[in-house]
């Protein structure tokens, strides 16, 4: 289904982004000339999601639209914007949709706390069991049913 | 008429699935055997129903009878034969039959493996089955029809999307199904635990090879859909935590963790509870995969809401079987007896810390899916949730794991020795380093984290032979002794091993490409070049091109070494099929020992040059040729007697298989 269906989706986009001549993402003319700052703008790039597609980023996309945002974002970084203005600037514009990265806020909380609570609390549950358990005394098998398990064990083993 | 036939027989079906949900299963609680064994009949005889409505649809594509609604969408009388076979999963309502059919085989597998089995678990689980199954059935029949008519019929069909017209729908979607329709028959296992309250090391055993099986498939529709995926949407990337990608993934983190923690339950009857809750979850997540992606609900909330007979339904599928499953554990869950102690530093340790990172993984992946629907549901406010989130959560999450694996065979059960199996390790170790510090220096020294990622995989495969060498005693015993515990080791230990090896392959691919791929992207005139790696690519000429349902522009290039050396020709094209009049990219692919050359093409510019991008992938076939052997690891453990047999061994012979099994603890 994986694919499968995300090829579905690459068709609505085809649909949506293509119809206009299907171009390769990123241009050749749009490449800047200093390379530090045609990196930057392509790891930015990785980051904003083109706004017409399904889960693309705009360094991915042959859209129209993706072309405009990839080429806004290398006018400011020409204009010497640090990668933080150059996000606000395009956040401004169009809204926290565009990245692909949420920010950290109240309202994302959960999701990039998620991780870190649930290893923890997984760890703690872990914790306080091997720590109990030594002290609910000897197993709770008998010497009989140990020696029974063994023999089925070694079966199995 | 064949397609009537088809209808009936499907209609048929759902009846006797009612028919097996119900009887087994009462039969159960009442202690009567007959009833009991209406289980086996019915999902057998259910299996060659569906076989027979799949059968009808397969023959309508093949012939091409546009008189059904189903085949004039997704077919074109000029399509070649293979894609005509494949059309027939390449759309929501045949792929839904699909995934029944595959149900229902898995049920007719345990009606037909699972003699041995008490007959009480044998009919609860055939009837846990058989409510999946009705449930699927009356989704297909009330919502998603394959077989309705269309009068008059058209003389042409509107072709299958050009995206799909690929050898890949002939492999990927059948095998994801056979992974994530395969978890159910874990599901149903323990469904039926609960049900009979009663589970115990016998239990473990009789789920794993199914746990095993349904893994083993869903590595390989992954592996075989990242693949897909790279080479046919032309930009080369090979993972786009999609969502729909998420989906298939999230049972196989589900899926991975059962495997290891059915494991302990097995050899130490502990941790009960949690592999029941396991088995619950994977299926689930199975489930929830298939509500995201046939429902529409991932392109947006309201798309939901445009066409929501079809997602409101399966959503009801999918309260019913979490929703009822979760409730019976919670339920029963405490009359399941607690298991055998062990020490935090174990083998059963090892595998519970597994257990631990793997679900937390699993957690991320899923909230990181759902944040955007969450987000949009209950404030109305767009967001999106893209690899860059995924990159910096489940990374560090698996890495540490991918660390601890080469230590978890090396542990003794119930009481492990860390110092004793580090020092086992300490040979893979130095060598790993030495990979990471050789990739750092020869490959890219611009590059740590790659070179780590190297290394990683590398430590994986070493620890993973490692654990092989100790087990048969290589450099202690005699080199024929050795040799002969080799091949008596148990067919497991190899599994492990393999599996193990196999992801630590994928990371060396994953970690190299991501790190170290070059890309050049230009405008080439005929006869221009462009240089990359070490290679000289020479454009030579565009020419037109026409196949049975498109044509084409393949432009040809002449690949060489700097050195001079000739490798011979490159062939990228753009295709356009004529029925949608839709576009598609046919990348040029050379793949070099490990690694490959990817060149896609782009648009004319505007002075008649063609744009190219051209991408080094080092190493990059390893991502998948390290999920063939995870599945190649798979099918040894499955192969391995203790499995084959299902039960509880005989007493009688105390032979090979024995002596075999003392081997394996060493």
């Amino acid at each position: 289904m994986n694919i499968f269906a995300r090829k579905f989706a690459a068709m609505a986009l085809l649909a949506v982004c293509l119809l206009p001549p299907p171009a390769a993402a990123v241009q050749p003319d749009e490449v800047l000339q200093d390379p530090k700052l045609e990196e930057r703008a392509r790891s930015l790039s990785a980051e904003l999601r083109c706004m017409v597609c399904q889960n693309q980023s705009i360094d991915d996309s042959d859209a129209e639209l993706a072309r405009d945002l990839r080429v806004l974002v290398r006018d400011r970084l020409k204009a010497g914007d640090s990668d933080e203005q150059v996000l606000d600037y395009v956040v401004a514009r169009y809204g926290e949709f565009v990245l692909l990265k949420p920010r950290f806020s109240i309202r994302n909380a959960l999701l990039w706390g998620a991780p870190v609570v649930l290893l923890l609390i997984g760890g703690m549950v872990l914790l306080v069991a091997s720590r109990r358990r030594p002290g609910r005394g000897p197993a709770a098998l008998s010497g009989e049913e140990e020696a029974r398990l063994k023999t089925i064990l070694r079966d199995g083993d | 008429m064949s397609i009537e036939l088809g209808h009936f027989a499907l209609v048929l079906a759902f009846a006797l699935a009612l028919v097996q949900m119900c009887v087994p299963i009462i039969g159960g609680q009442l202690k009567n055997e007959t009833l009991m064994r209406v289980g086996e009949p019915t999902a057998m005889a259910g299996f060659a129903l569906i076989s027979l409505s799949f059968a009808a649809l397969l023959s309508a594509y093949v012939l091409s009878d546009f008189s059904v609604l189903n085949v004039w969408e997704n077919s074109h009388s000029a399509k070649p034969l293979l894609y005509k076979i494949t059309g027939t999963w390449g759309n929501h309502e045949g792929s839904m039959l699909l995934w029944v059919l595959i149900l229902a085989f898995f049920g007719a597998l345990v009606a037909l493996f699972g003699r041995n089995l008490p007959l009480t678990l044998r009919a609860n689980v055939l009837g846990v089955q058989g409510a999946i199954g009705s449930a699927f059935l009356l989704f297909i029949l009330m919502t998603s029809n394959p077989f309705t008519r269309l009068d008059p019929a058209p003389m042409q069909g509107r072709d299958l999307n050009p995206i799909l017209q690929d050898v890949g729908l002939a492999v990927h979607p059948p095998l994801l199904y056979l992974g994530y329709v395969g978890f159910s028959v874990s599901f149903s296992f323990a469904i039926a635990a609960l049900i009979e309250g009663r589970i115990d090391a016998a239990w473990a055993r009789w789920v794993r090879p199914w746990t095993l099986a349904a893994w083993m498939f869903l590595t390989g529709g992954i592996a075989m859909g990242s693949y897909w995926a790279y080479y046919e949407l032309g930009w080369g990337g090979f993972w786009f935590w999609d969502p729909v990608e998420n989906a298939s993934l999230l049972p196989w983190l589900g899926g991975t963790a059962l495997l290891h923690s059915a494991l302990v339950m097995e050899k130490r009857s502990a941790l009960k509870i949690w592999t029941v809750l396991l088995a619950i979850l994977t299926f689930s997540l199975s489930l929830l995969g298939t509500f995201l992606v046939r429902s529409g609900v991932l392109t947006s909330v309201h798309a939901f809401a445009t066409d929501p007979a079809r997602g409101v339904f399966i959503l009801g599928i999918l309260m019913l079987f979490i929703g009822g499953s979760l409730a019976l554990f919670a339920w029963r869950a405490g009359s399941l007896t607690a298991g055998g102690l062990f020490q935090p530093i174990s083998r059963e340790g090892a595998l519970v810390l597994n257990n631990l990172i793997l679900t937390t993984a699993t957690a991320t992946v899923l909230i990181g899916t759902l944040y955007p629907l969450l987000i949009e549901a209950l404030l109305g406010e767009k967001i999106s949730v893209g690899p860059p989130f995924f990159n910096l959560t489940f990374g560090p999450l698996m890495l540490p794991l991918l660390a601890i694996v080469p230590f978890g065979p090396l542990l003794a059960w119930k009481r492990g020795d860390l110092w004793a199996a580090s020092q086992r390790l300490f040979f893979a170790f130095g060598a790993a380093l030495l990979v990471a510090m050789l990739a750092y220096v020869v490959i890219d020294p611009s590059s740590v984290l790659g070179a780590a990622g190297i290394g990683l995989g590398a430590w994986l495969v070493l620890g993973a032979a490692t654990d092989i060498v100790l087990k048969s005693g290589f450099g202690k015993a005699t080199g024929a002794v050795a040799w002969r515990r080799l091949i008596g080791l148990p067919r497991s230990v190899f599994g492990t091993a393999l599996a193990h090896a196999g992801l630590g392959l994928t990371m060396i691919g994953i970690a190299a490409v991501s790190t170290q791929q070059e890309e050049r992207i230009v405008a080439l005139q005929p006869g221009e070049t462009v240089e990359i790696h070490g290679f000289v690519l020479r454009f030579e000429s565009l020419r037109p091109f026409t196949g049975p349902n498109y044509t084409e522009d393949q432009a040809h290039f002449v690949l060489n070494r700097v050195t001079g050396k000739p490798l011979g020709a490159v062939v990228s094209a753009k295709r356009l099929y004529q029925a949608r009049q839709m576009p598609t990219t046919e990348a040029g692919i050379r793949t070099l020992g490990l690694s490959q050359l990817y060149v896609s093409l782009g648009d004319r510019t505007p002075n008649g040059a063609l744009v190219v991008r051209v991408w080094w992938k080092p190493f990059v076939t390893l991502i998948w040729l390290g999920a063939l052997v995870m599945m190649a690891g798979g099918a040894v453990s499955l192969l391995d007697r203790r499995l084959r047999v299902g039960a509880p061994m005989p007493r009688a012979k105390p032979g090979k298989a024995k002596v075999a099994g003392e081997g394996a603890r060493g």
